[in-house]
């Protein structure tokens, strides 16, 4: 007998999948609460001991480049690729949800799919105004002006985007399913059907 | 090459992350003179919520969550401690006093820098001939109107030729966010050594830890060379 869809599951996120988006999160949130404590006074004074702050929110950031390095190298490269594609590529359902119309969604909606395209940008460019930071205290040459100044910047927007990301996979009710996607890897079908139509109408069930 | 999309598909991804990234990376040039341009805004709203943003380069950060108000009228400095002739100035007598010029570099510990600040004031040693400190005196405790923000000084450091009890920044008296009346400035440790809104110059024996050395940060805040930075 088949399984009803609100109860058939759908694998959405591969091992790999998740391992990369945990990485990334759980370095934000350290990198976010050391930078924040170098940053405002207030924390500063709340906290103090600044070179150990500063140590960690160097090494976090070594650490989380290393770290997604790794889940690269050791993952499923084919199936990351295959993200990238698909996050890559905007059909007129993509704009027409942007649109507010409502045109079904493949696996990732044209928000997830900005969402991610954003956040690679941040993580470029937290990375590179981070370098100048740490290698302008050590050779004047690379000491820029401003890169302080963005990484704040960077800060700002990913502290809002980081909020909005968490509001819809923790609180909205229509989407917070999508965080078992992200943390046991898969989804039921028929909330799939409704959020993701193009890609659950072509997924094969998990059961 | 990637295979030709239908046309209702489009590859905006990578040319959204490229122009995100290419946007950010350009901003490394353009980003200062932008914050400066904003910064009567972010001024304001600094005040409204802790301080958090840049103003025209600078960042303006208080303990307190507020900036004490200079009233010339009322403001007075006390200078005394461990001295022969302990002073009360008032504004228009500390403004009196020989005036010296500078123009050096602010380093902040959080790591942001402004370059040709001009500074006008008072060199210590002035106020050192006002007072005459005894000769058990090695330190001065510097005390804040905005409570409990205190910090300190050798009298060998206060008499390097750039340190100075500032009264105006390129050519204007200072402004409240910048410490008004009187602040002190050593270009070479970090600005939490300078305090703002200065009221009290204490002499003393042994040199105290002040606000933010309570707080793990190093007594002598040598630019380059303290709290992590060239360790």
């Amino acid at each position: 007998m088949a399984t009803a869809p609100d109860v058939r599951r759908l694998p959405r996120f591969s091992r790999t999948e998740r391992a990369l988006h945990w990485v990334h999160a759980s370095a934000f949130f350290v990198l976010l609460g050391s930078g924040l404590c170098l940053y405002l006074p207030s924390l500063a004074q709340l906290v103090g001991r600044r070179p150990l702050l500063k140590d960690i929110h160097v090494y976090t950031a070594l650490a989380w480049l290393v770290a997604l390095a790794l889940v690269i190298l050791a993952g499923d490269r084919r199936r990351l690729l295959a993200d990238a594609r698909e996050i890559d590529v905007f059909d007129d359902d993509d704009l027409g949800w942007l649109r507010r119309r409502g045109n079904p969604q493949g696996r990732f909606n044209a928000g997830q799919k900005i969402n991610v395209i954003v956040t690679a940008a941040l993580a470029f460019l937290f990375t590179l105004t981070g370098f100048f930071l740490w290698y302008g205290e050590r050779n004047h040459a690379f000491r820029l002006q401003n890169a302080l100044v963005v990484h704040d910047w960077l800060m700002y927007i990913s502290f809002f985007l980081v909020l909005g990301h968490l509001y819809l996979s923790l609180v909205h009710r229509s989407t917070r399913h999508s965080l078992s996607g992200i943390t046991r890897g898969w989804v039921r079908e028929a909330w799939a059907l409704k959020h993701h139509a193009k890609w659950a109408a072509q997924a094969s069930p998990d059961d | 090459m990637p295979d030709p999309l239908p046309s209702s598909e489009h590859r905006y991804g990578r040319r959204g992350f490229l122009l995100l990234v290419a946007g950010g990376a350009s901003s490394l040039l353009w980003a200062g003179p932008i914050s400066s341009f904003l910064s009567p805004l972010t001024s304001a709203g600094s005040q409204l919520v802790g301080n958090l943003f840049p103003v025209g380069g600078w960042r303006i950060y208080t303990i307190s969550g507020s900036m004490p108000i200079f009233d010339p009228a009322s403001w007075r400095l006390e200078v005394g401690g461990l001295v022969k002739r302990p002073r009360t100035l008032t504004y228009d007598q500390l403004t009196a006093l020989p005036r010296a010029e500078q123009t050096s570099t602010f380093h902040c510990v959080t790591g942001w820098t402004v370059k040709n600040v001009h500074w006008t004031g008072v060199r210590f040693q002035q106020l050192f001939d006002l007072v005459q400190p005894l000769p058990s005196a090695t330190a001065v405790r510097f005390v804040s109107m905005e409570r409990p923000y205190d910090d300190s000084l050798t009298l060998e450091q206060l008499r390097l030729p750039d340190a100075m009890l500032a009264l105006e920044l390129d050519h204007q008296p200072l402004s409240r966010p910048h410490g008004a009346p009187a602040r002190v400035i050593l270009p070479e440790m970090y600005g939490y050594k300078g305090v703002k809104w200065l009221t009290k110059m204490e002499f003393v024996a042994k040199q105290p830890r002040g606000f933010w050395e309570q707080h793990g940060y190093d007594q002598n805040a040598w630019v380059g060379r303290s709290n992590g930075y060239g360790s």
